[in-house]
């Protein structure tokens, strides 16, 4: 199993639902996020075009975050998602240095968090909130390992990019242009 | 024109809008680890040459100031950790691909190493020191009977830690201005120096302070070519990296690197260095501070430079 | 045959033509009513049904869920507010079965848990008191406020009669406020989302439709193969249901037409973007007409069934070329045909979407009447892929005692003008607080509830002087926003998570009912409207007009005249029922009757005609920003509504202020920096009491500047959004009122830049 997100940047329109959802269903402090939205602007009037992208950890296949953490407590579960145990974290900021998509933060109680894919809400067989929020539907989640997961269908007939891929990182976040 | 922007407005602490998560205790912790480990170095280094006689200061007093440099770093490197009651979690497990891991198992060795090879000559210092244990008698006695075993350990640990402070950084890839292979050999051979600078601020022989001095020149000539070496290979990499060279040829960067760790504290002690062993008269301790200092702020600048540098936005 | 009236809009005013004595005999008359009233009550009670929220809702995946409908927009989307076993607020979902969000709330409904949490809450009622010449407010119990308030309105209305205090409202909360003012006499209810926002198309659409366009818009966007967006931003415009259904839009591959001079979030989705020169729209819709007429691609069959005046509208556009148009609009004349025949193509099945907040430049209903035409030329009224044929379900209500007719309307201040408006003028009643020597009605006392007038009306200074004009002012509202600070009484209400409210009865494509009940007590001192006015009504003798003790005996009743029960919605929060009024579209051949004079689609207006207007729509020129100045123009940023949230933690966490876009080339010739903090000062001299951040960006002309309404708030009270971002309804002094129905054209404002503080100009 491999979880993974795609972004439809053609869809979304940059209202941070999903931004506000995942505040309210993983308790984000506020000041603080997991997800959130850039707006690309190229070109000069009347000849602009925007690229709109909601981002979040790219929950890696090869996570440096992982790697540089001195005691564990960042780790990977099934389906690829990367965690980070609270109660082993000492909060010494090596994985937010080693993350090239700035997707972790240091929590004000002290530990480092970000993303989870919401792991509990997928145990109980529901979307990740940020999904199930937006209005435009243009987030698609899933097991790329199989062919009918909502995201493989939608990187099946799109274009996608990933960001900072010379970073090394293989991430799993997939953006549809 | 080109644009890019956060809508949903993140604005993080210590995250946005540039990285900032490690304050002044992370580059001091470095500094005082490549401190250590230059004293160490030489005082493994002239102890196996036997140069204990000539190079006093060097192999025994100077080392005095490793265990106090060591657990000031380490409690720096305490301070800067935001979830502290977890600490212990660092030595329940020993993590090779973490710098940060195996920096921290260094220490563990080195920091006892230190303190049993300063208290080996602590009688030497205070000759009214009594241990007031027997054991630790026999402690002291085993320990000066193996002298030279400690000293071939130090120089390797030394190696390992001074290394090991580069290498803290340039394990993250994702910070561009760190992403560099040079960066363990230029903090080590920057530790070597400012050990080699502090032992000669402390010692009177004019003849150890010259050879000091000497091995001194050599360390500054290696950093000097490390850090242009390091900013050419930023130049010819990648979009990220030439962005970040640029903070120290004409960004926000270039007066202190420039005017305070090239300047003052390379070019300029390394001068007044040749001058004195040219004979003329300058006082030890201009060019040793200005070294110290000098490796204090190349590590103030590149964690905070290093910081600053980033793939995206 | 088919009679529209069934969608009638409900808020044609009624205008009572009585005097006072009446009011004080249809007063005793209450009691009948009354009687009437106490059997409904009594018959509710049986059901016992619990005042509050204990024991109701349900629990869903081991969390306590309970119905509401949001309240952060007027979109009204069903969700349900989760609460933990300590009774704290968790989150707000949508609920799957509501078509107004499809189970997804939008940032500003998902944030909507902020507006309870806001410590900066009105917390209890508040008194205006004077100490050592200094105004203060001071807290006062329920009892002692509702009773000032009381004393006030009946010492105005022995004066001057009841008839001059209006009633300002947005919101739920407003019916009841509206329930009770009609019992005290006042016919003057008014709401900003008239003059200020969709009056214009309800006024262009009924001349034309016979029925204007209503909330939620029956534009059937999921179906359409081409959406033409004319400065409707939707997507920065977060109104949910089209925001879902132009993204399934998208999906299926349909071609969107966006006219905006800024590249708006929609317009970087679309096909084609047609970036107009500002204020010159009605010359384009005017050219698309002459299009679909002169090249022969308009629906015929259609407009030849259902459609008058095609020969003098024809006549009309004759001249109205592509090429004429483009020296207006500058829009190329091949792209304006191209596009309209994108249109033809996609018709019946395309939109022209009429647009919402339309009070753009004072000939706004001319200009929604050409959206009307173009829409009628395509067939795509009643037609799949163009608009629904919507339908709401009636909820009888107990009878109450009849109102008293009053003396005089706010319309007494504007002889012979605007008489097809169709609702009160928010403008215009605070315009006529104002004393002037010839007016025949002026305005004394004013109740608020759930709009922020000083942020809502253009022209502050007046909307300011209209108000200390008053004899009495309260306000009903959840902040201390500015509109608090001019009132002589404020009452709390407590937000729309910890309350009952009316049923939601809006229309979709089928009929829906929606429950609001709170999931936790009232925070504070605060209370629902229902229960202020009840109260209120009670300690002014009118309590008949409120013929339940408790709204859940009102809601109960209701619900049971239409097959569900109070307990069943709480369960549901959302109930389904079945259409009566037909199909959801014409039938082909179907033989339809419009409520307008002919009984058609009226391509040539009777109504206007009727009144000395323009029966077709004419361009005019409107004035462009002087030498240095730019147009100021101004929309919706996604995650906030208005100047309600701008306070609203979590959707502060998102935008903590507006910034002013300016293009490279304008920031250039300026020297203004990204992020630089500037100052706007407008053509009449006005500048901006709070500056606002540079945004230098390639989405906006060189001739105009925008921003997002809302920011900019001057209450130190508002701990987070005091001082952040400008506020664009004080630069908006330029105000061109619609002679049609009274709208206030706010577009035509001219902005220039202040680098420094400017001392002692500033307006505050
Ligand atoms: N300059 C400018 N002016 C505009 C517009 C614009 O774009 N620019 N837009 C126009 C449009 S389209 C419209 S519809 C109007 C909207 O105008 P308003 O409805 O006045 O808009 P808000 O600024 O959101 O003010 C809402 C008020 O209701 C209060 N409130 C929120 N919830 C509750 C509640 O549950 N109970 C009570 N009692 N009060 C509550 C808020 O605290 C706030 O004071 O503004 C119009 N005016
Ligand atoms: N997030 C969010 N969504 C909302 C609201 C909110 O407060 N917040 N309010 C709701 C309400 S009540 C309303 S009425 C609607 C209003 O929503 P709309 O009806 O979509 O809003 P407008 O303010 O008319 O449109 C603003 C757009 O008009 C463009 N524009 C400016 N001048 C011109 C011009 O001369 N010609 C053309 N073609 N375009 C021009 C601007 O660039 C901007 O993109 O939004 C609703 N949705
Ligand atoms: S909720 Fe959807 S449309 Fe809105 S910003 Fe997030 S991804 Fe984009
Ligand atoms: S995005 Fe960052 S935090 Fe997430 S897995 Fe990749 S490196 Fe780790
Ligand atoms: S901050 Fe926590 S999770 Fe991150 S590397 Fe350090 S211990 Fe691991
Ligand atoms: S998957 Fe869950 S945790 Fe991750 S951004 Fe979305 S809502 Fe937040
Ligand atoms: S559109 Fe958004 S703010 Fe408006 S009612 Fe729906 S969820 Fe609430
Ligand atoms: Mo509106």
């Amino acid at each position: 199993m491999r979880y993974a997100m795609a972004i439809d940047t053609k869809k979304c329109v940059g209202c941070g639902d999903c931004v506000v959802a995942c505040q309210t269903e993983n308790n984000v402090p506020h000041g603080y996020c997991r997800d959130w939205i850039v707006e690309n602007v190229a070109g000069s009037y009347p000849n602009v075009e925007i690229e709109l992208r909601s981002e979040r950890c790219n929950h890696c296949d090869n996570s440096p975050c992982v790697r540089c953490c001195p005691t564990g407590a960042s780790h990977i579960i099934e389906g690829g998602i990367v965690k980070v145990t609270h109660s082993e974290c000492i909060g010494c900021g090596a994985c937010i240095q080693a993350c090239p998509y700035d997707a972790r933060y240091s929590h004000p109680d002290g530990y480092v968090d970000k993303c989870t894919f919401c792991d509990h809400r997928l145990e109980k067989g529901q979307g990740t909130a940020c999904v199930e929020v937006c209005p435009t539907n243009c987030l698609y989640f899933g097991d790329l390992e199989d062919p009918n997961s909502d995201v493989s269908k939608a990187l099946k007939n799109r274009k996608w990019k990933v960001l900072a891929p010379e970073a090394g990182t293989k991430p799993q976040l997939y953006f549809l242009t | 024109m080109k644009e890019e922007l956060f809508v949903s407005g993140r604005n993080i602490p210590n995250i946005d809008p540039f990285l900032n998560i490690w304050h002044w205790q992370i580059p001091l912790y470095l500094y005082l680890g490549g401190l250590a480990a230059g004293i160490m170095f030489f005082a493994g280094y002239f102890t196996i040459m036997r140069k204990e006689k000539e190079m006093e200061t060097t192999v025994k007093w100077a080392p005095f100031l490793v265990p106090i440099a060591l657990v000031l770093g380490l409690i720096a490197l305490f301070l800067d950790l935001k979830h502290q009651l977890y600490f212990w979690r660092l030595y329940t497990t020993i993590r090779f691909e973490s710098p940060m891991s195996w920096g921290a198992w260094t220490l563990m060795l080195v920091t006892p190493l230190s303190m049993v090879w300063a208290a080996s000559y602590i009688k030497e210092l205070i000759p009214k020191w009594d241990w007031k244990f027997g054991f630790l008698n026999q402690a002291e006695a085993l320990a000066i009977k193996h002298r030279k075993q400690m000293a071939w350990a130090m120089m390797l640990l030394a190696v390992v830690l001074g290394v090991y402070t580069g290498i803290l950084l340039s394990a993250f890839n994702a910070r561009p201005l760190w992403n560099t292979s040079v960066l363990g050999i230029l903090f080590l051979t920057s530790g070597l120096s400012t050990g080699l600078a502090a032992t000669m601020w402390m010692s009177k022989s004019k003849y150890e302070r010259k050879v000091l001095s000497r091995l001194d020149l050599i360390m500054i000539g290696i950093e000097l070519f490390l850090i242009i070496h390091m900013l050419m290979g930023f130049l010819a990499a990648s979009e990220v990296q030439i962005e970040a060279a640029q903070l120290f040829l004409g960004g926000e960067f270039t007066v202190v690197f420039w005017v305070f760790v090239i300047i003052l504290g390379l070019v300029f002690p390394a001068v007044l260095e040749i001058l004195e062993l040219k004979g003329f008269h300058v006082p030890v301790w201009i060019p040793a501070l200005l070294i110290l200092i000098g490796g204090l702020v190349f590590r103030f600048v590149m964690v905070e430079a290093g910081q600053i540098t980033r793939f995206l936005y | 045959m088919r009679i529209l009236s069934i969608h009638i809009f409900t808020y044609i005013d009624i205008y009572f033509m009585k005097t006072r004595r009446d009011f004080i005999k249809i007063s005793a008359l209450g009691t009948v009513g009354a009687a009437m009233a106490t059997g409904v009550v009594s018959m509710a009670k049986g059901s016992s049904l619990p005042g509050s929220h204990e024991g109701s809702g349900s629990v869903f995946n081991g969390q306590n869920r309970y119905p509401t409908y949001c309240e952060v927009c007027f979109w009204k989307c069903a969700g349900w507010t989760y609460t933990d076993n300590k009774g704290k607020i968790l989150k707000i979902i949508g609920n799957n079965n509501d078509p107004h969000c499809n189970g997804r709330l939008c940032p500003r409904g998902t944030g909507g848990i902020g507006m309870y949490y806001d410590e900066d809450r009105l917390k209890t009622p508040l008194i205006r008191e004077k100490k050592n010449g200094k105004p203060y407010f001071r807290k006062a119990s329920w009892d002692e406020a509702l009773d000032l308030v009381a004393k006030n309105l009946k010492k105005i209305a022995d004066e001057h009669g009841p008839e001059c205090v209006a009633l300002f409202n947005h919101g739920s909360g407003g019916k009841f406020f509206g329930t009770f003012l009609k019992a005290f006499g006042s016919p003057n209810i008014t709401a900003p989302s008239f003059a200020q926002c969709r009056g214009p198309r309800e006024t262009a659409w009924i001349a034309t439709y016979g029925e204007g366009v209503g909330s939620p818009e029956p534009t059937d966007i999921r179906d359409t193969n081409c959406l033409v967006l004319i400065g409707t931003h939707i997507g920065e415009n977060m109104h949910n249901g089209q925001v879902q259904e132009m993204s399934q839009a998208i999906d299926k591959g349909a071609t969107i037409i966006t006219v905006d001079p800024r590249l708006s979030t929609a317009a970087s989705k679309s096909k084609y973007w047609l970036p107009i020169k500002p204020s010159t729209d009605l010359a384009l819709l005017m050219a698309w007409i002459h299009v679909a007429i002169y090249e022969d691609i308009y629906n015929k069959e259609y407009v030849e069934k259902y459609a008058y005046g095609f020969d003098e509208l024809k006549e009309h556009v004759k001249d109205m070329t592509p090429e004429w148009a483009y020296g207006i609009t500058t829009i190329k004349p091949a792209v304006i045909r191209k596009t309209a025949r994108e249109m033809a193509n996609a018709a019946p099945a395309v939109i022209i979407h009429p647009g919402r907040h339309v009070t753009w430049y004072g000939d706004d209903t001319q200009r929604i009447r050409a959206v009307a035409i173009l829409n009628a030329l395509f067939g795509s009224w009643g037609n799949r892929g163009g608009f629904y044929l919507k339908e709401s379900l009636h909820l009888p209500y107990p009878k109450t005692p009849p109102n008293p007719k009053p003396t005089k309307t706010w319309r007494d201040a504007y002889p012979g003008q605007f008489k097809l408006a169709s609702m009160a003028l928010s403008s215009g009643i605070c315009d006529a607080t104002i004393p002037t020597a010839d007016r025949a009605c002026n305005f004394k006392g004013w109740i608020v509830s759930g709009t922020n007038l000083p942020l809502t009306l253009p022209n502050q200074a007046n909307t300011v002087e209209a108000m200390s004009n008053l004899e009495f002012m309260v306000v009903i509202d959840t902040m201390p926003m500015e509109v608090t600070g001019y009132a002589d009484v404020v009452l709390p209400e407590c937000t729309y998570l910890e309350r009952y409210d009316l049923i939601r009865t809006s229309p979709h494509r089928e009929p829906y009912l929606a429950l609001r009940m709170p999931a936790v007590e009232p925070k504070y001192d605060s209370k629902p409207s229902w229960w202020i006015a009840k109260t209120l009504a009670e300690k002014m003798g009118l309590g008949d007009y409120f013929p339940y003790d408790d709204i859940t005996d009102l809601l109960d009743w209701q619900l049971k005249q239409v097959g569900s029960s109070l307990e069943e919605m709480q369960r549901i929060g959302v109930k389904k029922f079945d259409r009566e009024s037909g199909g959801l579209y014409f039938q082909k051949g179907e033989d339809v009757k419009f409520n307008t004079a002919t009984g058609k689609i009226e391509l040539f207006s009777n109504d206007l005609a009727a009144e000395g207007f323009d029966p077709f729509p004419v361009y005019t020129q409107h004035p462009g920003p002087p030498e240095g100045f730019y147009r100021l123009i101004y929309g919706r940023a996604p995650m906030h509504t208005f100047s309600r949230t701008a306070n609203n933690h979590n959707l502060w966490d998102l935008k903590q202020e507006n910034s002013v876009w300016i293009n490279p080339k304008v920031a250039d010739l300026w020297d203004l920096k990204k992020d630089q903090y500037i100052w706007l000062k407008n053509q009449d001299g006005i500048v901006s009491a709070h500056p606002i951040k540079v945004r230098v960006t390639e989405r906006i002309r060189w001739d105009s500047i925008y921003m997002v309404h809302g920011f900019g708030h001057s209450n130190k009270k508002l701990t987070r959004a005091n001082g952040r971002g400008a506020n664009d309804s004080e630069l908006i002094t330029n105000v061109v009122i619609d002679p049609v129905m009274g709208g206030t054209g706010m577009r035509g404002n001219f902005v220039t830049f202040l680098k420094e503080k400017p001392e002692g100009e500033v307006a505050s």
